[in-house]
């Protein structure tokens, strides 16, 4: 079986930077897959690259997603087959109510695949139950979407629209920063209803804490554009204690 | 930038076909000879069967614009227009019987169907399938120089509102007219205004009398169809004591390779406690993705505030026009009385936009709210102009001026030209102003979700103008909507 995504190899740069120097990484369905490392590792880089953002050139290697090649396709198309990025920080858009944005979101991956659209009394109960896990009520789904949502608001929206899109793939870049424990505890919990066979997740973090609450299969560290490191959730742990210091060196 | 150059590119390429009401429908007209002269004047007069004193103030017009030279003031450029090139009356030849529907010209109302113009009042009546609650819309249609037909006539009379091509009300109401025309904009007001005065054909008339709220929405359309013919409407609104009206005005015109004319003035007369609400979606033929053709739109629209408590209400969405100078204005005369101006302006390809409002403070605790969004795309330039002035015996004067510029690519250029005057030290006016350029990450982050690169630009400056479109009359503000994207994106709607 092939896995759910296969990372060979993969040089990126970015404004003429090579960030990504050689990273290979294989996510199969069902796993929950976690990346850690030092801040300015490539983290980010590497969750911007495969949701295809303009700016990210690749220079080298390959990357499979579902047995396709994902740099072929297109962002919009990236997210119609299924992956999905929750952003570190989650962008604002001003006049454009939350309920809105999910419609044009959930339909325009429907349009893409060939499905019809969700009638808006289908949507709104799919929406409504979702969002009662998450302690998301419908005045914040009137509002214009993330705009002076707090730090919990925005991450609890994003895990809205990660489990309203049923992705293939989750990438969660830093979902625990800015929360405090309560905030980050609705949210793992949220992810964790998502963990099933058919979908895979790469959980982004800076800290070990976030790990507590949505356990990983596989840690990884990333660190100089490179996986330097692969264990199991232990690894988490021994991070935690003796932090970044030796891959740091190594890069320099 | 990688993002916004696509769009960028899109957005380039769709002028042309984008275009949907481009077509030329395919009727006999009769045509003045090219030309403006007196007997050009006579001659339009003529035809509308017009009595004396009617004729006498467009040849005082007339003779007045020949001492006028056109406004420079405006951030717009385009050759000068030679106006002995234009047709200045053009009418379908069938003359267009107004007591009937069916004796208007077939190929007339199929134009107006394929524009989505509901005129037949039996269709509407018969409520094909219309979301209940939804509000009739009386229309009148102005083809050309020429109104072909005014549905719901009789119900709206039976209200006791006249609503009526204005070729037919200065025969039918010489009194009101007499006392109203030019009343708000002066036939020497500016040179396209007395050119107007001078050879308009036709246009609307609006007569709401004391303490009636009109039952229904008022709509016009006009369609510019001929050839190297300048449109010169005239639309007189007046809402006696008490009395309300919602007015509704679209425009279209074919695709041509030449400019054509268009220099409409529209006079709004309030009376106390009176609320007269205009707006507009004007979607004129913009030019090809060169910069050919498309509509030179000068209009003057002006409101008077004329008794106290008096309100008037302008919402415009500007996607149309190769060349749009446009400055929906309010006279703040009555006690107490307001002015509203929410505006949406878009300007893609070649477009040239410098549109805004004047609020002109004069009575005592008047107050006015401007808010404005500009949207330029394209090698676009979108000016926004305003003049917010309060006499020296409008004490208590308010107003608050918010205007907002969204850029989208690095060809286009947005500006904004406030102009305050206060001779009264109690007036209190706020102004806020913002430029942005449309958000690439945000862009990005909708992608991400699966948008379109057009579909995130429509989501985003449907967001943008959002509390402007919330000014419109739903049928409109739905219309609208689309309208934007479609003219932001490389989709056809
Ligand atoms: N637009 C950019 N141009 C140049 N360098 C960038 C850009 N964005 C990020 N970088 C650099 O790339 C490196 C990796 O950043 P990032 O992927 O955000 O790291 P992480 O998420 O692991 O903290 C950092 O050194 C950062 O400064
Ligand atoms: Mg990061």
């Amino acid at each position: 079986m092939t896995a759910l995504l296969e990372i060979r190899n993969l040089r990126a740069e970015i404004g003429g930077r090579e960030i990504l120097d050689g990273l290979d990484l294989t996510v199969a369905a069902g796993e929950v897959h976690a990346i850690m490392g030092p801040n300015g590792a490539g983290k980010s880089t590497l969750s911007y690259v495969l949701a295809g953002k303009p700016g990210y050139t690749i220079t080298g290697g390959e990357i499979w997603f579902k047995g396709e090649d994902l740099t072929a396709m297109a962002a919009d198309e990236r997210a119609a087959k299924g992956l999905f990025l929750a952003f570190q920080y989650p962008l604002e858009i001003p006049g454009v109510a939350t309920l809105t944005f999910l419609r044009a979101a959930l339909n325009a991956q429907r349009r893409q695949r060939g499905e019809p659209e969700l009638s808006s009394p289908d949507l709104l109960k799919r929406v409504r139950e979702i969002a009662k896990t998450l302690n998301i009520d419908a005045e914040m789904l009137r509002r214009p979407l993330n705009v002076g949502f707090s730090g919990g608001e925005k991450k609890r929206n994003e895990t809205l629209q990660m489990a309203l899109l049923e992705p293939a793939l989750c990438v969660l870049d830093e979902t625990d920063s800015g929360l405090d424990i309560d905030a980050l505890k609705v949210v793992a919990n949220g992810v964790n209803q998502l963990r099933a066979p058919d979908r895979g997740m790469i959980v982004i973090t800076h800290y070990q804490r976030l790990l507590d609450h949505i356990v990983p299969d596989v840690v990884h560290v990333l660190a100089s554009g490179r996986i330097v490191e692969t264990g199991g959730k232990d690894l988490a742990l021994q991070l935690e204690a003796r932090g970044y210091a030796q891959y740091q060196s190594e890069a320099a | 930038m990688a993002a916004v150059q696509e769009t960028v590119d899109q957005v380039r390429r769709i002028e042309s076909d984008q275009y949907k009401y481009g077509f030329v429908t395919d009727i006999e007209s009769e045509k003045a000879p090219k030309g403006l002269s007196e007997e050009i004047v006579r001659f339009i007069s003529a035809k509308k069967d017009e009595p004396d004193w009617m004729l006498n103030w467009r040849l005082e017009a007339y003779k007045r614009w020949l001492t006028m030279t056109p406004p420079g003031w405006a951030r717009v450029a385009h050759p000068e227009i030679d106006f002995q090139d234009l047709h200045y009356y053009a009418a379908p030849k069938k003359k267009p019987a107004l007591a009937s529907l069916d004796e208007v010209d077939p190929e007339i109302l199929k134009t107006y169907e394929k524009l989505g113009i509901p005129l037949r009042e039996q269709e509407i009546l018969a409520g094909v399938a219309r979301p209940e609650g939804e509000r009739r819309i009386a229309v009148d249609a102005v083809f050309d120089s020429v109104s072909v037909a005014t549905t719901f006539r009789k119900e709206l009379e039976a209200a006791g509102v006249i609503f009526m091509p204005i070729s037919e009300a200065i025969r039918a109401y010489p009194d009101l007219i007499r006392a109203y025309l030019g009343s708000v904009v002066p036939i020497s007001d500016n040179y396209y205004a007395t050119l107007n005065s001078a050879v308009f054909s036709d246009g609307s008339f609006v007569f709401v009398p004391e303490g009636v709220r009109c039952p229904m929405e008022l709509s016009t359309y006009f369609r510019i169809n001929e050839r190297n013919t300048g449109q010169f409407e005239r639309t007189l609104i007046i809402a006696e004591k008490g009395a309300y009206v919602s007015y509704l005005e679209g425009c279209t015109a074919p695709q041509r390779d030449e400019n054509q004319l268009h220099a409409a003035v529209v006079e709004l007369v309030a009376l106390d406690d009176a609320e007269i609400k205009y707006s507009t979606v004007q979607n004129w033929y913009p030019g090809n993705a060169d910069g050919v053709g498309g509509i030179y739109n000068f209009v003057t629209k002006r409101g008077d505030c004329r008794g106290r408590n008096a309100k008037i209400s302008w919402t415009q969405v500007e996607t149309g026009s190769a060349i749009t100078w446009k400055y929906p204005s309010c006279i703040l005369r009555g006690e107490n009385s307001s002015g509203e101006f929410y505006s949406i302006a878009i300007s893609n390809g070649h477009q040239q936009v410098d549109s805004g409002t004047k609020m002109i403070h004069l009575g005592k605790n008047t107050s006015s709210r401007i808010i404005s969004k500009g949207i330029a795309a394209g090698v676009s330039q979108n000016t926004y102009r305003g003049l917010v002035s309060a006499h020296r015996k409008a004490v208590g004067a308010r107003n608050f001026t918010a205007c907002d510029s969204l850029l989208i690519g690095d060809r286009c250029g947005a500006h904004t030209v406030p102009y305050i005057e206060a001779k009264t030290p109690s007036a209190v006016f706020e102004h806020e102003a913002t430029t942005s350029k449309i958000s690439e990450d945000v862009l990005f982050y909708c992608v991400q979700r699966g948008l379109s690169q057009e579909e995130a630009v429509g989501l985003v400056v449907n967001g943008f103008v959002k509390e402007v479109l919330q000014h419109l009359p739903m049928e409109f503000a739905v219309e609208a909507q689309k309208l934007i994207s479609i003219s932001l994106e490389g989709s056809v709607g």
